[in-house]
């Protein structure tokens, strides 16, 4: 009864892949070397979300010092993730110091030294907020990255975590993967900042560049030669508005130019900042810029309040479509670096499979008249065994929601070949104890008595094998380890079971005289 | 139908020193030729690199294919054929892996096209890191020694009742190389040492089964590395996965003549050790023959059928059958017959 149950629910789980309309289950997961699409593995580079964060720390505390007037002291980060504090006048370190203890409480100090006349001062997070941050930036561009692809609109990503700062990305049946890649990859991080136009630009090109601005670009694609040219921009680094403040992104077309921008809303803190700026700002350039690159500087004509904005940039309709969507899933809180890349592409795919299931059938129908030849009757036993196997695995990879790669399918056509083991160990001593001059009923109880603790130690350690397998592959690897392991139980099962109740049948029911084995 | 008649008595154990001269030379070739090699070829799955599988429309010369690479700066990748020859496959493989935001596939689609004129298609592009191929290469050989040491406390446990035993040995092992891994000692070195301590544990514990099937994986999987060596085959992910299910293949195989030995002990205690082993590998290899047969069926069928991405896999389970079958008759029970010439010695 409990094999005719198994039997049935294993056929119930494999039915939705063939007929899906039948019964609405789910079918067989195909791997992405089987279907096509692309597997990425991310880097984000955590380094840099602490970086950000002590030069937002930094940043606040100049605003701070400026508020309070305490004057001659210089305030800079060095060395990625520390903040410099250098104080020429000795009366206002009482001053600075009772700042640092009332709003700063978060920065640890690493030294404090005379240097002269000045008082240098080194601080910087403590380790245990670094590694906040880092796991933080990890968990929040997995998040934003998953938003993303929602947007985007692929069926069935998986996305997840990989160790502490990888994230694993596979997109099935992918086609545009450099569209996906670039989405996926964009930082996103959207500034405001006023360009410089006090400084001369050129003698800044030629190092002579003043301590509170830099040269940031702005790059243009000639939609026909494909050729890019480079216009450099004296940018003040101070970030006026950042796309954090950001509500809403969407493409919409010039009515003048008829050409695709970016409009994006700010939240009614944002809103207020920007009218601030616009307002303080009137005549002077403003740029947008995105990820370090330029993508305008207009010029503001008049205070700006309502909170609305565009981005133009000679976008083509798609990325602007992108552009948008990455805008209104966030920035990601760090950098991030494709570190690893597999992309296959349907007809590759589909290769694989017509050629996997090919030499799976003809492996598979070698072994079955071989075994009728063989051990003629019970051989046709066991093959019987084998075809249950092979729907077993299948239901199994159903009904555990397991991925069937072409390694996996190499697993399956393995456990044809190593499953009728079982039977054979089986049927060899059934056939030494009939030499032995036993009747056919007790030579198959002897038979199947003495193989049984065989079988299982020999299969526990497959089983083992295909375990630690499981364990240390990805993707590809780990379907062979799961179709492995999911042969080998159902081997198990049909070998020592299944066929043992055939047996028991046949020799209950007729009192036969002989075995044909 | 019947192979092998059922009163077959060949002289395995007889033969074990020619067993072990062949399987000596078998390994030092290996490990020869993996030294004239400069160790394993790696893939781009363990070296890091970017593969690109291209597929013409017609016939094409690799030179062609060569100068379009050139163009674009990959002037010093590998281009090898890929599958049949009439399916104009190719596969080029560069050691850097390209990272950039440039779009690799469509400059290598635009390029070859252009030098070859003749149309293409892009089927595959693997770019793995040089770090994520360093931590899949630890990982891989972390995979090879874990699998060996929880085989080897199942076979003391159910063959010698050694549970705690093995089961303390290896979890030193283990929490010895754990350790060791985060002092950034070289992993491979430190594999290398942990299996001869494995080994040497194995001598004077008496885990006298444990150390045969140990020493025929090894034996095993040396081999079979130094194959692959010797054809120039690359080492990738699919070929670590062939090497651990020969691992558990080749203990199959092993287990069963262990299973046979153990019951022979029991009911003819009075004969010799070297004959019950001897017959106990000759009742037993009617079962080693068909299943070792009905293994290497399917596994050629994939060989020749399953495509190229599969070959390479295919290939080396090919010859895992084939020496995991002669290592469990000709090297794991003789090393059974060893400790009773040691015993006799002292």
């Amino acid at each position: 009864m409990i094999v005719i149950g198994i039997i049935i629910a294993a056929f119930i789980y494999v039915l939705p892949t063939f007929k899906p309309a039948l019964w609405p289950h789910k079918k067989i997961n195909l791997g992405l070397d089987l279907q096509g699409g692309m597997h990425l593995v991310l880097e984000v580079d955590t380094q840099k979300a602490v970086e950000g964060t002590v030069e937002r720390i930094a940043q606040e505390l100049k605003d701070q010092v400026k508020k309070e007037h305490i004057r001659n002291i210089i305030i800079d980060r060095i060395e990625g993730t520390k903040i410099s504090v250098i104080i020429r006048d000795p009366d206002k370190v009482a001053e600075f110091d009772k700042l640092l203890d009332k709003d700063f409480k978060d920065l640890r100090i690493l030294s404090r030294s005379n240097d002269g006349e000045n008082l240098v001062i080194a601080m910087n997070l403590p380790d245990k907020r670094t590694d906040q941050i880092k796991k933080m930036a990890t968990d929040q561009a997995l998040e934003t990255i998953r938003n993303r692809i929602d947007q985007f609109g692929v069926s069935e990503p998986d996305i997840r975590r990989q160790g502490e700062k990888r994230l694993l990305i596979q997109l099935p049946g992918i086609k545009d993967t450099k569209r996906a890649k670039e989405l996926i990859g964009k930082t996103a991080q959207l500034e405001f900042k006023l360009v410089d136009e006090t400084h001369d630009l050129d003698a800044a090109l030629k190092g002579n560049l003043p301590p509170d601005s830099q040269i940031l670009y702005q790059v243009k694609e000639d939609p026909l030669t494909r050729r890019t040219s480079e216009t450099p921009f004296l940018i003040k680094k101070r970030s006026l508005l950042s796309g954090a403040y950001l509500t809403d992104a969407r493409v919409q077309i010039d009515s003048q130019y008829n050409e695709p921008y970016v409009g994006i809303d700010f939240n009614r803190k944002g809103a207020r900042i920007f009218e601030r700026i616009t307002a303080a700002n009137v005549k002077k350039r403003l740029a947008i810029v995105l990820d370090n690159k330029v993508y305008s500087a207009p010029v503001i004509q008049e205070k700006i309040s309502g909170g609305s904005a565009r981005i133009t940039g000679n976008f083509s309709a798609e990325e602007a479509r992108d552009l948008a969507i990455v805008l209104r899933a966030g920035a990601l809180p760090a950098p991030v670096n494709i570190i690893e890349e597999r992309t296959v592409g349907p007809s590759l795919g589909s290769d694989s499979i017509n050629k996997g299931l090919m030499s799976m059938c003809i492996g598979g129908i070698l072994v079955v008249l071989f075994m009728i030849i063989y051990y003629k009757t019970s051989g046709l036993i066991a093959d019987f065994a084998l075809i249950l196997n092979i729907l077993l695995i299948a239901g199994g990879l159903a009904g555990f929601q397991a991925t069937l790669t072409l390694p996996g399918i190499a697993g399956v056509i393995l456990t044809i070949g190593m499953a009728v083991d079982a039977n054979v160990l089986i049927f060899e001593r059934i056939r030494e104890e009939l030499g032995l001059g036993k009747t056919p009923r007790a030579a198959v109880d002897a038979g199947y008595g003495r193989a049984t603790l065989t079988i299982l130690d020999a299969n526990v350690t497959t089983l083992i094998a295909a375990l630690v397998l499981f364990q240390f592959g990805t993707g590809p690897v780990k379907g062979f380890a799961v179709t492995l392991s999911l042969g080998v139980i159902a081997s198990l099962f049909t070998a020592l079971v299944l066929t043992r109740a055939i047996f028991d049948y046949l020799l209950i029911n007729r009192k036969t005289k002989t075995l044909s084995i | 139908m019947q192979f092998i008649k059922s009163d077959i008595n060949i002289n395995f154990i007889g033969k074990r020193k020619i067993a072990f001269i062949v399987s000596s030379v078998m390994i030092l070739i290996s490990i020869a030729s993996l030294i004239i090699h400069g160790g394993p070829r790696y893939g781009i799955d363990f070296a890091g690199g970017t593969l690109i599988q291209v597929k013409f429309l017609n016939p094409t010369a690799i030179d062609d294919i060569k100068s379009g690479l050139a163009t674009i700066g990959l002037k010093k990748s590998s281009i090898q054929t890929f599958g049949a020859s009439d399916d104009n496959e190719y596969l080029i493989r560069t050691d850097k892996s390209l990272m950039t935001d440039k779009e690799l596939s469509e400059e290598v689609f635009q390029a070859l096209k252009f030098s070859t004129k003749n149309d293409l298609e892009i089927r595959r592009i693997e770019m793995v890191g040089p770090q994520v191929g360093k931590d899949l290469r630890e990982k891989a050989l972390f995979a090879m020694f874990f699998s060996l040491l929880f085989i080897t406390i199942y076979i003391s446990g159910r063959f010698e009742f050694k549970w705690i035993l093995s089961g303390v040995m290896a979890g030193a092992l283990m929490g010895a190389v754990y350790f060791l891994s985060l002092f950034h000692v070289s992993i491979p070195f430190l594999i290398g040492a942990a299996l001869i301590v494995t080994l040497i544990l194995f001598w004077f514990l008496q885990l006298k089964y444990a150390m045969g099937a140990i020493v025929a994986l090894i034996h095993d999987v040396s081999i079979t590395v130094g194959i692959f060596s010797i054809c120039g085959k690359e080492f990738t992910l699919p070929i670590i996965a062939a090497l651990l299910t020969i691992i558990g293949y080749s203990l199959n195989d092993t287990i069963i003549v262990f299973d046979r030995i153990r019951e022979n002990l029991r009911k003819k205690q009075k004969n010799p050790l070297q004959t019950i082993i001897n017959s106990s590998i000759n009742e037993t290899l009617s079962r080693t023959v068909l299943t070792s047969l009905t293994t290497l069926a399917v596994v050629v069928c994939l060989f020749t059928m399953g495509g190229g991405i599969i070959h390479d896999f295919a290939f080396a389970m090919i010859i895992g059958i084939l020496v995991g079958t002669y290592s469990s008759i000709y090297v794991a029970s003789p090393i059974l017959i060893a400790w009773q010439v040691q015993k006799k010695q002292k």
